[in-house]
C-alpha cells in the first residue's frame, strides 16, 4: 500500500545555501526535492534481540533520574576566581542537548552571589512593609492558602551571551555563551493580591525585593510591574521551587532581567524611589560607548539562538538537517523567526512550535539541506511589538562593546566542510 | 461594569464579595468576564459571601526593624553610629583585604579602588570610578560583607570601612569620618554617569 509519492509536494528551497520552505513541516508528505533529499540512506544492520528485552528491568524509584546514558546532559560552570569564595557566579543550561520549551528543573541555570541557602520552609517568612496601610508577615503556609496562578515564563540572566561583547569571537558553545537562560512553569500567588491586602499607599512607586541568602540580594522594581504580572512562586514545573532557584519562595517578574526575579524572597519594601542597590548601580547597568550607562534596563529584548546544529554537534555528512532553536522576548510573544544559512544574505521563516506564549521560550524549527560546503547559520526573531532582533553591526553601533549585559544581537555558527560548528561574528 | 456594580451593591455592608476577589486573583485580564458569568448564576447565599482571603499577619515597625536594612540614596534607613578612615583601615586589613587586595586593589575578588570608565582605555569599574551613590556602599557592606560572615559588622565598623574605601578612592580626606548625616552628602565622581534605558516603559 505505498503512498503515491510522485504527487506529494516538493521540499522547495526558500533561502540561500539550502534553507528549505517551512512547508516541509506543515504538510504531511513531501517528496525529495531537486537537492536529492533522502537519497543517501544505507542499508540497516540485521536486527538482534537485546539483553534488556530478555530479562526484567529495575524496580520503582522514589525520585526519578535521567538514564545513566545521559550523563553529559549537565550544567557547567567556570572555576571561581577565588576558591575561598565558592557560590559566587553561575552555572549554565546545556541547550545544545535539550529540546522543547521547558527547561528541566535540575538543568535550570543558577546564579548566586553568596551560595545557595539551606532554608527551612517552616521558618521562612515574607515581609511586606514600607508605604503600606499595614505591614504584613506571611508564612509559607499562609501563602499556600491563596488562589494560585501558573504561567510558563523564561528567566534570562542579564549577563547571558556576554561572551559576545568582545571584538574577536571566542571558541565557545551554546551552553558557554547562551546558557544563562531557562524556562519553567511557575506557580504561585499574584503579587498584587498580597500588596492589596497590605494596602498600597498612593506615594508608593517602587518595590524593593530582597532575598534571604547571605548576600541579601536586593533590587528595586516599579510598582506598576508588581500590579501587572508579578508573582511570588512556590512551584517550578509542578514541584516546589528548587533550592538554587529560590526555594521556598521566589519573585517572578515575567520578561524582566533574571537578577530582578529575586530568589529566596523574604522582603518587599514599598518605596517612593529606587533604593539604588549594588545590583542596580554597580552591576546590571550598561556602559555605553561614551561615559554614560543605561540604568534600569528591565525587559529582555527580542532574541533568538540556534541550538542545533551548534558547536560540538558535528554534522554527519551532507544531507537533510533540522535547524532548531529558541526565541523569546520580555515584551511579549514571538511573532516570527527567520533563519539563514548564508550569513544573513537571505532568510526564510522557520516554523514556530506551539504553544507560543508571551515572555516564554518559543521553539522554532527549519529544514535545511546541507550541500557539504561552508555555511553560516543565523536566526532572527521578531516579537509581537514589531521589534526585530538586531544584527551584530546594528547592536554594536548603538551601544558599543562595553555593555556586559543584555546582549541580544543575531548570533552566528559557521559550519565548515567537516561539519563542525564554530562561534563566529558575521 | 453594570454586572460588577450590581454585585458590589449587593455585598453586605461593604464586605467584599469573595467570588469576585477570587476570580480577580485567579483570572487575569479577559478571563475575568467568563469567571463572572459563572458567579452570577450562583445565588448570593452565605456560601458566596465568605471572606476575601486575608492571611497576612500584622507586624509593627519595631518588630520588623531587624529586617529593615535598606539604605536609600537620600540616606533614609541609615542607623546611628560613626566611623573614621583610620578605624576603617583596621577593619579592612582584618576582614576585607584577603579578598579585595591591599588598599582595595583587587584580586582575587573585585577591585574597589581606582579604575576607569573613560572610552579608549580598558574599562575597570570600581567604587571610585563607577558607583553613583556612597549610600550603596553602606547598604551593601552591611548586608553582604565580609563574604564569610555577612551582617557581622557593627554599624560603626560599616561606617568606618566605607570611609576607608572612599578615602582610598580620593573621595574623602585621611581625617574624615562618616555618619548618617555626612554619608548621603558624599558626591561620587560618577554620580551623573547614568541615564534611564530609553525603551522602557514601552511607548
Amino acid at each position: 500500500m505505498g503512498r503515491r509519492r510522485k504527487e506529494a509536494p516538493r521540499a522547495e528551497p526558500a533561502a540561500g545555501n539550502g534553507i528549505l520552505s517551512r512547508r516541509f513541516f506543515l504538510e504531511r508528505t513531501l517528496a525529495a526535492g531537486a537537492a536529492g533529499l533522502g537519497a543517501s540512506a544505507a542499508a540497516a544492520e540485521p536486527l538482534a534481540v537485546p539483553p534488556w528485552s530478555r530479562e526484567p528491568g529495575s524496580d520503582f524509584t522514589a525520585y526519578g533520574q535521567p538514564s545513566r546514558f545521559e550523563g553529559k546532559v549537565v550544567r557547567s560552570w567556570a572555576a571561581p576566581a577565588n576558591p575561598a569564595t565558592p557560590g559566587i557566579g553561575s552555572s549554565r543550561t546545556p541547550h545544545h542537548l535539550l529540546d522543547g520549551m521547558i527547561t528541566p528543573s535540575g538543568l535550570h541555570y543558577e546564579r548566586s552571589h553568596s551560595g545557595v541557602p539551606d532554608i527551612d520552609p517552616e521558618q521562612h517568612r515574607l515581609l511586606i512593609h514600607g508605604l503600606v496601610r499595614q505591614p504584613l508577615v506571611f508564612s509559607l503556609e499562609d501563602l499556600s492558602r491563596y488562589p494560585r496562578v501558573s504561567r510558563i515564563a523564561f528567566i534570562e540572566c542579564a549577563g547571558n551571551s556576554g561572551a559576545l561583547y568582545t571584538a574577536q569571537a571566542q571558541p565557545l558553545n551554546v551552553q558557554a555563551i547562551h546558557g544563562l537562560l531557562s524556562c519553567s512553569d511557575w506557580t504561585g500567588v499574584k503579587l498584587s493580591t498580597l500588596l492589596d491586602e497590605a494596602g498600597i499607599d498612593p506615594r508608593a512607586k517602587w518595590v524593593l525585593a530582597e532575598g534571604a541568602d547571605a548576600s541579601g540580594m536586593s533590587r528595586s522594581f516599579p510598582l506598576a510591574k508588581a500590579l501587572d504580572d508579578a508573582m511570588v512562586c512556590l512551584y517550578q514545573n509542578g514541584e516546589r521551587v528548587r533550592p538554587s532557584n529560590g526555594y521556598p519562595l521566589r519573585l517572578l517578574l515575567p520578561g524582566f532581567e533574571g537578577n530582578m526575579n529575586v530568589k529566596w524572597l523574604r522582603r518587599l519594601n514599598l518605596v517612593d524611589a529606587p533604593i539604588m542597590t549594588k545590583d542596580e548601580t554597580s552591576k546590571y547597568t550598561i556602559l555605553l560607548k561614551e561615559d554614560k550607562a543605561w540604568q534600569f534596563v528591565f525587559p529582555i529584548e527580542v532574541k533568538s539562538i540556534i541550538t542545533r546544529p551548534s558547536p560540538g554537534l558535528t554534522l554527519k555528512g551532507p544531507g537533510f538537517y533540522e535547524i532548531s532553536g529558541l526565541a523569546w522576548s520580555g515584551n511579549g510573544r514571538i511573532r516570527q523567526v527567520d533563519v539563514s544559512a548564508d550569513g544573513g544574505q537571505s532568510f526564510a521563516p522557520a516554523v514556530l512550535q506551539e504553544p507560543v506564549l508571551p515572555k516564554a521560550l518559543t521553539r522554532f524549527r527549519a529544514a535545511w539541506q546541507w550541500g557539504g560546503g561552508p555555511a553560516v547559520l543565523q536566526s532572527r526573531a521578531i516579537d509581537e511589538t514589531g521589534m526585530v532582533q538586531p544584527s551584530r553591526a546594528q547592536f554594536v553601533a548603538e551601544r558599543g562593546l562595553r555593555g556586559n549585559f543584555h546582549y541580544n544581537a543575531i548570533a552566528s555558527w559557521r559550519i565548515d566542510q567537516a561539519g563542525e560548528a564554530t562561534n563566529v561574528f558575521a | 461594569m453594570c454586572l460588577l456594580d450590581r454585585l458590589a451593591c449587593r455585598s453586605a455592608l461593604g464586605k467584599p464579595v469573595s467570588p469576585l476577589a477570587f476570580a480577580r486573583a485567579c483570572f487575569p485580564g479577559q478571563a475575568l468576564a467568563a469567571a463572572l458569568m459563572v458567579v452570577t448564576v450562583v445565588p448570593l447565599t452565605s456560601a458566596t459571601a465568605a471572606d476575601e482571603p486575608h492571611f497576612g499577619k500584622p507586624i509593627t515597625a519595631q518588630e520588623l526593624a531587624p529586617w529593615d536594612i535598606s539604605v536609600g540614596p537620600d540616606g533614609a534607613g541609615l542607623p546611628p553610629g560613626k566611623g573614621t578612615v583610620a578605624q576603617g583601615e583596621a577593619v579592612f586589613a582584618a576582614k576585607c583585604q584577603a579578598c579585595h587586595g591591599e588598599k582595595g586593589q583587587g584580586r582575587p575578588n573585585d577591585r574597589l579602588v581606582g579604575g576607569n570608565i573613560a572610552p579608549g582605555q580598558p574599562t575597570v569599574k570600581t567604587v571610585g570610578s563607577y558607583w553613583p551613590y556612597a549610600t550603596t556602599l553602606f547598604d551593601y557592606v552591611r548586608r553582604a560583607m565580609p563574604w564569610d560572615r555577612p551582617k557581622s559588622l557593627s554599624d560603626d565598623e560599616v561606617y568606618a570601612v566605607a570611609a576607608y574605601v572612599l578615602y582610598l578612592n580620593g573621595i574623602l580626606g585621611q581625617d574624615a569620618a562618616l555618619d548618617a548625616q555626612s554619608l548621603p552628602k558624599v558626591k561620587m565622581p560618577n554620580r551623573d554617569g547614568f541615564t534611564p534605558f530609553p525603551r522602557w516603559p514601552p511607548k
